[in-house]
């Protein structure tokens, strides 16, 4: 309750929760884009290319402020995006290789950067390592304002561009040969995506940023099947996630933001794939238990009408064990004789032993029948 | 040059060379993100190790990050076998959540102790050579020197002993299996080699620049060479000339050593991007224009046989004229027209005219048969 009551009140849990969910669901709407087109990793590359633009960003400018440094990081992912993309077009090299490639290379000269900048005699660089592992804790109503302003914008081009986003993640081919210029779609979709990423960087920072463009769409993948309802699923799961890391950060001592948040991303992941209708784990495994329920009665049914064949007359009872050997021994065939009697096909004689019905007798030549003509 | 540069330097060479020679495989196989993965969350590892044995020092972090790199390739794998994820995806799940319970085991359990994590991260090369290996008080040398020259033979142990395996389940897992190989056992053996060699690597250099010295040379050798041997041969030289390039620049600079490597491995890999011969940008740019020039001519050839010895030659078969008819830029129409005499398909009258040679005709009787 008192938790609830600091959602509200407090101003440092507010500011945080608000700017973890503005980014949850910010990322999460394009993170939807991402996963579809197979391009998780992308968001890690982006995030990690990012750090030598904030660096330089602060060299240039002398700055700090957060949408200069947010520009920086926009401009080197950006760069490393379209160097991913230029890299396995004009060679064999395999995408994965190219994304490696930029994301530790631009990464490693992001450090030469920062660590250079720190041996400068004006030490005002001190700050700039809250990229790397992000400080949700110190993010003012300033930063929220940024990342608010920006998400806007970017969720603003996906709904724009809703059609073209559409082709690009199902059928590329399709749309060019309708003449969309999709290499322009494409440029201007990382591009949105770049700036989702580095509104983020600050909240989460570079190595956690992969998980909440990853997470969210990829447990809101197993709910449905429709892209709209999925990128709302996806923003939804996003900002929830966002929320309620930094209220569980808030809430117990030294406990970083960050990867709470990515902690609750990945529960949300986790508990979608084992309990979303349909694709879920869980009905999976019910389903298929209930299958083999199934076959084994109407197995154990066929055996009960065999032997009535032999013995003439329906009433004639059969042990249990007779059924078990004729199962294969297995034990079930208690479970599946009473499920036979619910379903009228068999009946419990009084001394133990059991026999089909008539109802049954038609129901297994019914199945012979099917079974001889297929 | 001090004694502990040339140290560094050892390790540095020592770090790169067994990083790239896994990597190339990982390449080939498409797996290069796994390093990303692996690197991250060997953290957990040794975080885990960490407080069973209470030692940083202890050997036991490292069996623990190794195991925990295999871990990571399960967890992977059992993500994807459900099919309702992709792989990348499953990657990008699974690193990124063991990665945060590592960060906030130590932030709530460890804070006190010296285990952050931008050491783990980044690494601090400079600062390895001061780890000794003493045995009965004799110095032996840098501990990771040791520890990674132990595990840069083990690569080269497993790649000599597993060569034949590991090429045919690269290139063809499908023949692998046929011939009976297995292909599941040999994929994890591999991958805990490339654990072992994270953790080592990480422990030294972080996390960062492993991925890159697991990929860029590789990649970069991927582009000058078709043969096996020579990729491994090549990436390792490249990934020890980005060891010795980047501790360089970066003792100058006095920036971060592990950095600067991955740096100049980027520029190793630029650099075979646009100059590789044969699949290089440039290379390829410049095949392209050949190509240009060479259909131009015969074109040309075929324009002019077209109007041979018909009224209209006189106006038609003039350099003149070509811009009208093929729609070149006067310099191109010069340049062919040029290349086309040099190369005796056609010869230029003393009024302008052009010519047929015999070769040129049949050149350009040979391309029309081919194409009806």
């Amino acid at each position: 309750m008192e938790l609830v009551r600091d959602l509200f009140f407090d101003y440092t849990l507010r500011t945080v929760a608000l700017g973890a969910g503005c980014l949850g669901a910010v990322s999460g709407t394009l993170g939807t884009f991402a996963v579809l087109r197979r391009q998780s990793l992308l968001g890690d590359a982006i995030s990690h290319a990012a750090l030598p633009g904030i660096v330089l960003a602060f060299l240039i400018t002398g700055s700090k402020d957060t949408l200069v440094l947010v520009l920086g990081a926009a401009v080197a992912g950006w760069i490393g995006t379209l160097l991913v993309l230029s890299v396995t077009r004009a060679t064999r090299i395999p995408e994965d290789s190219a994304l490696g490639i930029v994301l530790s290379v631009f990464f490693g000269f992001g450090l030469v950067l920062l660590t250079y900048t720190q041996t400068l005699p004006t030490a005002a660089q001190a700050g700039l390592d809250r990229f790397l592992f992000g400080q949700a804790a110190t993010l003012l109503m300033r930063d929220v304002v940024v990342i608010a302003g920006l998400g806007a914008i970017a969720v603003l081009v996906v709904a724009l561009f809703w059609k073209e986003f559409k082709l690009l993640a199902f059928d590329r081919e399709f749309g060019a040969s309708i003449g969309f210029p999709m290499r322009r779609v494409e440029v201007l979709l990382t591009t949105v995506l770049v700036v989702a990423i580095v509104v983020g960087l600050q909240t989460v920072g570079v190595v956690l940023m992969a998980a909440m463009v990853v997470a969210p769409a990829a447990a809101a993948r197993q709910w449905t099947d429709a892209l709209g309802s999925m990128v709302v699923l996806s923003a939804g799961f996003g900002a929830l996630a966002g929320v309620s890391g930094a209220v569980i950060s808030a809430s117990a001592q030294n406990v970083p933001t960050g990867p709470t948040i990515v902690l609750a991303a990945t529960v949300f992941v986790l508990a979608s794939m084992a309990f979303a209708p349909r694709r879920g784990l869980v009905w999976e495994a019910v389903r298929r238990r209930r299958n083999r329920r199934v076959i084994r009665a109407d197995a154990v049914l066929e055996d009960l009408y065999e032997l009535a064949g032999q013995h003439r007359g329906v009433a004639h009872g059969h042990a249990i064990a007779v059924l078990e050997t004729m199962a294969g021994g297995r034990r079930d065939v208690r479970r599946s004789l009473a499920k036979l009697q619910v379903r009228g096909l068999a009946v419990a004689q009084e001394d133990g032993t059991w026999s089909i019905t008539p109802a049954g007798l038609e129901a297994a030549e019914r199945r012979g029948r099917i079974g001889a003509d297929s | 040059m001090t004694p502990i540069e040339v140290e560094i330097q050892a390790i540095a060479v020592v770090v790169a060379v067994s990083c790239a020679l896994p990597g190339v495989y990982l390449v080939l196989r498409r797996m290069a993100l796994m390093s990303d993965a692996i690197s991250h969350t060997v953290l957990l590892g040794i975080v885990l190790a960490f407080f069973v044995t209470g030692d940083l020092a202890s050997p036991l972090l490292i069996f623990g990050a190794a195991a925990t790199g295999v871990l990571t390739v399960v967890l992977v794998e059992t993500l994807r076998r459900t099919r309702l994820v992709r792989e990348d995806a499953s990657i990008g799940l699974v690193f990124p959540a063991l990665f945060s319970v590592a960060v906030v085991l130590i932030a709530r359990f460890a804070g006190s102790v010296h285990l952050d994590t931008d050491a783990v991260l980044l690494g601090e090369l400079a600062f390895a050579p001061f780890r000794r290996l003493r045995a009965g008080g004799t110095d032996l040398g840098p501990m990771s020197l040791w520890v990674m020259g132990g595990i840069l033979l083990l690569n080269i142990i497993f790649i000599a002993a597993l060569y034949k395996e590991l090429k045919v389940t690269t290139f063809d897992p499908a023949l692998a299996a046929a011939l009976g190989f297995s292909p599941a056992l040999l994929h994890y053996g591999f991958m805990s080699v490339v654990s072992i060699t994270a953790v080592g690597a990480f422990d030294a250099v972080g996390s960062v620049l492993v991925v890159s010295l697991m990929i860029a040379p590789p990649a970069a050798a991927y582009l000058l060479s078709d043969r096996l041997p020579t990729v491994l041969v090549l990436s390792a030289a490249l990934a020890a000339m980005s060891a010795l390039g980047g501790f360089w620049a970066a003792w100058l600079a006095d920036a971060s050593i592990a950095g600067s490597m991955a740096t100049f491995a980027g520029g190793t890999f630029a650099a075979a991007f646009l100059f590789a011969p044969g699949r290089g940008v440039i290379a390829q740019a410049r095949r392209r224009s050949r190509q240009r020039i060479d259909f131009a001519q015969l074109m040309l050839a075929i324009h002019l046989l077209n109007h041979e010895g018909t009224p209209e030659a006189d106006e038609e078969n003039r350099e003149a004229h070509l811009g009208r008819h093929l729609r070149w830029r006067p310099e191109f129409a010069q340049k062919v027209v040029r290349r086309a005499e040099g190369r005796a398909w056609i010869v230029r009258e003393r009024d302008g005219l052009l010519q047929l040679t015999e070769p040129g005709r049949s050149a350009a009787r040979r391309a029309l048969s081919v194409e009806v």
